[in-house]
């Protein structure tokens, strides 16, 4: 082949192989044009540095950690543990679903997550919906504060005082109970495992209702106003505007938030039911991010708590992906 | 429902305007129901006779809370690490953030391939807690600082108000022979406070909440933060009644009278949670500013 170019920078360049070579020639001076780069760059690379390695350290170190979910870690092993384990495959997740824990952990991260999207999705919708109603602009700005509030109080407290109305001590809920006569004892809420379940849907309808319908109230806001005086000179009332109007405007997002819901079925939130779990309602309460950490740190089985949780990511992300699918076959819309 | 008359209007407003303010009390009346509960007297409450108003009002329950050294140890130790933890953050997040936000950044593409990766893949309890022990900072303060210094979240959200702020400005501070740094630090930051702000914000509300990492992660009591040391009160009776028990003077035998469990738990509650509670209304505004862009995060 001809034995000689010019590169980029129009020097004449004469070389004695072939153009692959010349080409390693080029990318060769790229690089060092952008390591050039960095180096002029220095004081701006040296912002980005801190992070990048808080991120390898904090982030992408864990994710390796994930493999001793395949193998036999304990740990007198170490750090050479993380290496050096024999690998047993899929062992610790076939261990899990012939357990006995396995029908009860999943049963109630299933039964509690699947019960709050039934009951809370909608709710939070309808009160978007009707909050957006409200004329008096202080009054609607007022509520909306209110209903952020709990949002932002840990569930250690707001926990801790769900259990002070629920008290079987003479607590508010008992007592309105008892003086409405529909009970005559009180009750004992929180020892009791089959409220479990709704207690936990409640409660964190309550704490998080206004917040998560932030998303839905900036999406009407965005609604097109001639929309609605079209439809009332059309004569339709309220209603009618809600649902022919303001829903349709609003898919995007209600189908947005809706795969981020399905996704979200095999996690529970740890801190709420971590506050609100007791040994008396465990039955009904213990879910997967509650087992995991006793499974893995209370009774130190690494390898296997650590299959555990994999699994739950695993299931989360076939879920969004299964929602996603099915929610571009029948809307159209979709995250990706 | 179809026709629109004014008669059906103002019924609908009146109803629509009740079932907000019924809203409104079942979300405050638990706050509200909890602080008469404080303070009150014990048996007095318990017996039902308080429930908006405290009947028979006493200080006991927070003059016994405010006895208890491992309560002050633990508020100690939330107040730290909010304070270095929020200020850490923000610092490594925004430099990172205003780099990040530069046109021309090499290997950016690298940096936000990586962020994204963060954002949606984690490790699990099990391989941070094993990288924590080999990092050596199980039961160390520095647990509650290092894993929370840096958020690919909040990188995005820092930058996209940083793009906002005029190139001008920044080449003509670079004529004038300032360095990155300088230009950070004297025109970045003063532009954009009020995202430091709302930001800032939420880091703090995290680590004042936060109850996990220091559950998890240290055992020491000198470690133990505020909403742990809560945790136990609220869930063991033994924790609550142990904090009016030890009385030594009069005054103190005459405040364990006074309380029980349930009224120390919720003076105990609203201690850790008064300084939420106290700054929400004055500091809403930057809470109500980082709102939408905090609950894209969630």
């Amino acid at each position: 082949m001809g034995l000689v170019a010019t590169d980029r920078h129009g020097t004449l360049r004469v070389t004695m192989s072939e153009s692959a070579v010349l080409q390693q020639d080029f990318s060769k001076r790229l690089r060092e044009q952008k390591r050039g780069l960095f180096f002029r760059q220095i004081d701006l690379q040296s912002m980005i540095l801190p992070g990048v390695i808080a991120m390898i350290i904090f982030n992408f170190l864990p994710l390796y950690g994930l493999t001793i979910a395949f193998k036999n870690y304990r740990v007198i092993m170490g750090v050479e543990g993380f290496f050096t384990a024999p690998w047993v495959g899929f062992k610790h997740f076939t261990d899990f679903f012939s357990s006995q824990y396995f029908g009860r952990v999943v049963g109630n991260t299933l039964g509690i997550n699947v019960l709050g999207l039934a009951i809370r999705f909608p709710l939070t919708i309808v009160f978007a919906l009707f909050l957006n109603e409200v004329v008096h602009s202080g009054f609607k700005r007022f509520v909306q504060t209110v209903s952020y509030l709990p949002h932002f109080i840990s569930w250690v407290i707001f926990g801790g005082i769900i259990m002070q109305l629920l008290s079987i001590e003479g607590g508010v809920v008992n007592n309105f109970l008892i003086w409405l006569g529909v009970i005559e004892e009180p009750i004992f809420f929180m020892g009791e495992p089959r409220f479990f379940w709704f207690l936990a849907v409640f409660t964190g309808m309550l704490k998080e209702i206004g917040w998560n319908a932030i998303l839905y109230l900036a999406a009407i806001a965005g609604v097109d106003l001639q929309l609605y005086e079209a439809a009332i000179v059309d004569g339709a009332g309220r209603f009618k505007r809600m649902w022919y109007i303001t829903i349709p405007s609003i898919a995007g997002t209600i189908v947005i938030l809706l795969i981020f819901a399905i996704s979200g079925i095999f996690n529970s939130s740890f801190d709420q039911i971590w506050v609100l779990q007791n040994s008396l309602n465990v039955s009904r309460s213990e879910v997967i991010a509650t087992f995991v950490y006793k499974v893995g740190l209370t009774q130190m089985r690494f390898s296997y708590a650590t299959a555990v949780g994999l699994l739950q990511s695993v299931f989360a992300v076939f879920m969004l992906m299964g929602a996603n699918f099915i929610s571009k076959r029948l809307t159209d819309r979709g995250l990706f | 429902m179809a026709i629109v008359g004014k008669k059906d209007d103002r019924l609908f407003r009146t109803l629509n305007g009740l079932g907000m303010a019924l809203l409104i009390f079942v979300t405050l009346f638990p706050f509200w129901y909890s602080t008469v509960g404080s303070f009150s007297e014990g048996l007095d409450f318990t017996r039902g006779n308080s429930v908006f108003w405290p009947n028979k009002p006493t200080l006991a329950n927070y003059r016994i809370v405010f006895r208890n050294s491992e309560i002050l140890q633990s508020y100690r130790v939330t107040i730290a690490r909010t304070i270095v933890g929020t200020i850490s953050h923000l610092v490594i997040t925004s430099l990172f953030a205003y780099a990040f936000s530069r046109r021309g950044l090499a290997g950016k593409k690298i940096y936000a391939t990586m962020g994204v990766i963060t954002m949606f893949f984690y490790g699990g309890l099990i391989p941070t807690y094993l990288l924590f022990k080999t990092l050596s900072i199980l039961n160390t303060f520095w647990v509650f600082i290092l894993p929370a210094l840096f958020n690919f979240w909040n990188v995005i959200i820092f930058s996209s108000f940083f793009r906002e702020i005029p190139i001008s400005i920044n080449e003509s501070a670079k004529m004038d022979g300032a360095n990155e740094y300088t230009i950070y630090a004297r025109l970045i930051i003063p532009l954009s406070t009020a995202v430091f702000a709302a930001l800032g914000l939420f880091t703090a509300v995290y680590h004042w909440n936060d109850f996990f990492i220091s559950l998890v992660f240290t055992t020491r009591r000198e470690l133990q933060v505020m909403q742990v040391y809560l945790l136990k009160v609220i869930q063991t009776r033994e924790a609550a009644s142990a904090m009016a028990g030890g009385s030594v003077t009069p005054q103190e035998a005459g405040d364990a009278r006074a309380s029980n469990t349930r009224t120390i738990q919720m003076a105990t509650m609203l201690i850790a949670a008064a300084p939420i509670l106290a700054l929400y209304p004055f500091l809403q505004k930057y809470f109500m500013k980082g709102v939408l862009i905090g609950s894209i995060k969630g």
